[in-house]
């Protein structure tokens, strides 16, 4: 999170269930959480939802938050999950976004219908093979900070690109590309 | 997989899926607060066996209601 970390006092207050620390929490990190959840889902509007839905699992787990850490990294985890949660429930389909219309030479045809298929691979991941990939190869975030949100080790993030990777080539096989 | 495939595989998911820039374009605080009135107003599911019983009691001794309105 870009967000500069908050005073303790804040964070204590926060902690201790004060709503007035809860809303100052929110309009600091809406925008942060909000972009952290647009990575995972690919769209503006489902992010905002689950923007709402991150912030109203971090209010219900307030006691749980320890004041001296970072509640960017606390906020992130609690939003993977929440996005997690989306992805594991909606059709991987229905995420694909649609193509803008390009120029219509052939070549650019081709590479498009390529774009195409390449989607609809990756939209046939397990949804958390498909948040370490999308983070990792798309977003290229760091993978100590992917380990952070999903709550797993550094070693397993590899493992998941590992098993996305080879899932997404033999997709891709069937698809008629050729990695 | 080889190197040059895992490569591919990462140049083609750059191509197709391009890095999210979306911004959030509205204060959400009117639906956080929304969702926290909401929330708020809800009858936890402990007052609603308490209640059952409540009523389940007074169906079984209809002589103790006096004594229930009297303590109100």
């Amino acid at each position: 999170m870009e967000v500069l970390e908050q005073p303790a006092e804040l964070l204590r207050d926060f902690a201790r269930g004060d709503l007035g620390a809860f809303e100052t929490l929110f309009r600091e990190y809406q925008g942060e959480v909000f972009r952290w959840i647009v990575r995972i889902v690919r769209d503006p509007g489902i992010a905002e939802d689950l923007t709402i839905e991150t912030f109203w699992r971090i209010h219900k787990a307030h006691a749980r938050f320890d004041p001296d850490r970072s509640f960017g990294a606390w906020a992130r985890r609690i939003a993977t999950n929440a996005a997690l949660d989306y992805l594991k429930t909606h059709r991987p389909e229905a995420e694909l976004a649609e193509e803008p219309p390009g120029p219509a030479s052939p070549d650019a045809a081709v590479q498009r219908d390529i774009r195409e298929r390449t989607r609809k691979a990756f939209a046939r991941l397990p949804p958390k093979l498909r948040v370490a990939a999308v983070l990792a190869l798309v977003e290229e975030r760091p993978y100590k900070e992917i380990a952070e949100a999903l709550g797993i080790s550094i070693a397993a993030v590899k493992l998941r690109l590992f098993r996305a990777l080879r899932i997404l080539r033999k997709e891709l096989r069937k698809q008629g590309v050729e990695p | 997989m080889t190197e040059q495939e895992e490569a591919r595989i990462r140049e083609l998911l750059k191509q197709s899926l391009r890095p999210a820039q979306a911004e959030l374009s509205r204060d959400l605080s009117p639906q956080m607060l929304a969702r926290l009135q909401a929330r708020a107003v809800t009858v936890p599911w402990f007052d609603w066996v308490l209640l059952g019983a409540l009523a389940i009691c007074l169906c079984l001794v209809p002589s103790a209601i006096p004594v229930l309105l009297y303590n109100l």
